[in-house]
């Protein structure tokens, strides 16, 4: 019956075309405490209304825990028990795989003579240099076409046409045009990180919920008030993941970068090492490329943990 | 309601359309100084159209429209900016530097001052509709506008809120335009009750019943009889059954 009950009963969760992502948890968090109909109420007489809504809910655990810590590091510590293991029996000889013994030793060595923090340093300055240059560059042609339509016009498609060349692949462009030293290594690493902070952050000024827009023209916002209060903070969720994709690929373009004709750095150990067959120098290289990378992994998602903190997150079902 | 009551709200010959579709066709309101206006209607009827224009927030109109300068809107959802505390998204807008007092006096009026240092996360549906309270009455409106700011709660916090409107009302002496589709909401609320339809107020009724309401009233139920009636609704034998929304 086309009545207004029917009409009623068929509206009355508000249906929003994209709900904001608070507006979603507010709803969530409120359905335990809440329930719809009042007949309901009694049946959950102990959860009181002012009960933490957004606090997680535990499961009930089970009688034989493993700390998730433990857990966690089982995976990795038994990968590396059978690397042993292999080595020491002589299934793996060492011109394939040194042990991991002989990395550790090789690691301790090279610290001691100076030539491992030397090439970090190297290295890690290539990679800061080069993500700084690419950050900047992002964050300029992000907020120009998050913000203007002409920067849209103008950059979006640009951006979306150099993005399908393989960044890779301009190596040999870059040695033509910047010669073999310093410079052609950074703006590799640059290139790098431009791509997915820019797509990042665009998207995520895109993706400004146009209900808070509202509201904030409403409460008397003008334009630059809504592009701190609504526009960037929206966007601030897609510029972090941005951030941890641009940090690995800056540390993945310094390995291709550090290929070429390399004086110093962690690429440049490597190469060396390659001459002479030492294989435990080449892991012990590639694990401080990926020990370098999960520290900034780290970073990132400690200044996560800060700056989205107003953010509903999911943390995962179970113990 | 004294006899020196001015004119607030003044729509003349009012029209929107949408890609060819016309929403508001010619429609005028009145709403005095200080009135309590309710405005039903239909899903898609053009309520919520006709609050956005009065709101400033839909220009491209046809037509009259005087409002006072200063307006506020609560929207059907509370709308908080999740990554500013509560007292922030309260003040949020305000000229000057953020004034946490502010904030929370107003707070404390609908209730929740203890949620000022909050993350809007944390607040269930009726505590963040009353942030959103706060922050319409923080900006001290000449006009409040509520977009059926209750739709979304259960019914016990709805009824909380709706009292709690009431109060706020009689407080600050604004006047009000609370849009909604829920007659008997309309009924305790309103001085004036509208109905919208065919892109115009079709039918109006002025509600001069005591306050507080009393839902069994005769005058109540007839009232609400004829108003469901307006809105094509032909069940005033089962009077309360549109209470289930």
């Amino acid at each position: 019956m086309p009545s207004p009950h029917s009409a009623v009963s068929g509206t009355s969760p508000p249906a929003h075309g994209s709900a904001p992502p608070t507006t979603r948890t507010v709803q969530k968090a409120t359905a335990p405490t809440e329930p719809a109909a009042p007949s309901a109420k009694p049946l959950r007489p102990s959860v009181t209304k002012n009960a933490h809504p957004g606090a997680p809910r535990k499961r009930p655990r089970s009688r034989f825990h493993v700390p998730r810590g433990v857990r966690r590091a089982s995976g990795p510590v038994g990968l590396l028990l059978v690397w042993f293991l292999a080595s020491t029996t002589g299934v793996l000889p060492e011109s394939v795989l040194a042990s991991p013994v002989d990395v550790v030793r090789r690691a301790v060595d090279l610290t001691g003579t100076g030539e491992l923090p030397q090439a970090i340093a190297a290295s890690g300055r290539r990679a800061a240099i080069g993500f700084l240059i690419g950050a900047a560059a992002a964050l300029a042609l992000s907020l120009t076409a998050g913000l203007f339509r002409l920067g849209e016009d103008v950059i979006d498609a640009s951006m979306g046409m150099f993005r399908a060349i393989p960044w890779v692949g301009l190596i040999p462009l870059f040695i033509v045009w910047f010669g073999i030293d310093e410079t052609p290594k950074v703006a590799l690493v640059a290139l790098g990180v431009t791509y997915p902070l820019y797509f990042n952050i665009y998207g995520g000024i895109r993706s400004a919920d146009a209900q808070l827009i509202e509201a904030g023209r409403m409460v008397g916002l003008g334009r630059i008030g809504l592009i701190r209060y609504v526009i960037l903070p929206s966007a601030l969720p897609g510029a972090l993941v941005g951030l941890r994709y641009a940090l690995s690929t800056a540390w993945l373009a310094l390995v291709f970068a550090e290929q070429v004709n390399a004086d110093a750095g962690i690429g440049y150990l490597m190469s060396n090492a390659q001459q002479y067959f030492q294989t435990d120098v080449i892991v012990l290289c590639l694990a401080v490329y990926a020990v370098l990378g999960l520290l900034c992994d780290f970073a990132v998602r400690l200044l996560s943990r800060r700056l989205l903190a107003w953010r509903a997150s999911f943390d995962g079902e179970g113990a | 309601m004294s006899t020196t009551v001015r004119t607030h709200v003044e729509v003349r010959g009012l029209s929107r359309a949408f890609d060819d579709k016309t929403v508001i066709d010619r429609l005028d309101l009145t709403i005095r100084q200080g009135e309590f206006v309710a405005l039903l209607g239909h899903s898609g009827c053009g309520k919520s159209t006709l609050l956005k224009i009065l709101a400033g927030l839909d220009s491209e109109t046809e037509g009259e429209v005087t409002v006072p300068e200063r307006r506020s809107v609560a929207f059907q959802s509370p709308r908080l900016m999740p990554w500013l505390r509560v007292w922030r998204n309260v003040v949020l807008g305000l000229p000057g530097s953020p004034d946490r007092a502010l904030a929370e006096r107003y707070l404390a009026e609908v209730g929740i001052e203890e949620y000022a240092g909050s993350w809007p996360k944390t607040l269930s549906g009726g505590q963040a509709q009353r942030v959103s309270l706060a922050r319409a009455l923080v900006r001290e409106p000449e006009l409040l506008l509520l977009d059926e700011p209750f739709g979304a709660l259960d019914a016990l916090t709805r009824g909380r809120a709706q009292r709690l409107v009431a109060d706020l009302w009689q407080r600050h002496g604004c006047s009000v335009l609370l849009v909604t589709h829920d007659v008997e909401e309309a009924l305790l609320l309103a001085d004036r009750v509208l109905v919208m339809d065919g892109g115009r107020i079709a039918y109006e009724a002025e509600a001069g019943l005591e306050r507080p309401r009393d839902l069994g009233s005769p005058d109540f139920v007839r009232l609400r009889g004829e108003l469901l009636h307006r809105l094509g609704v032909h069940d005033a034998s089962a009077p309360r059954k549109e209470a289930t929304t």
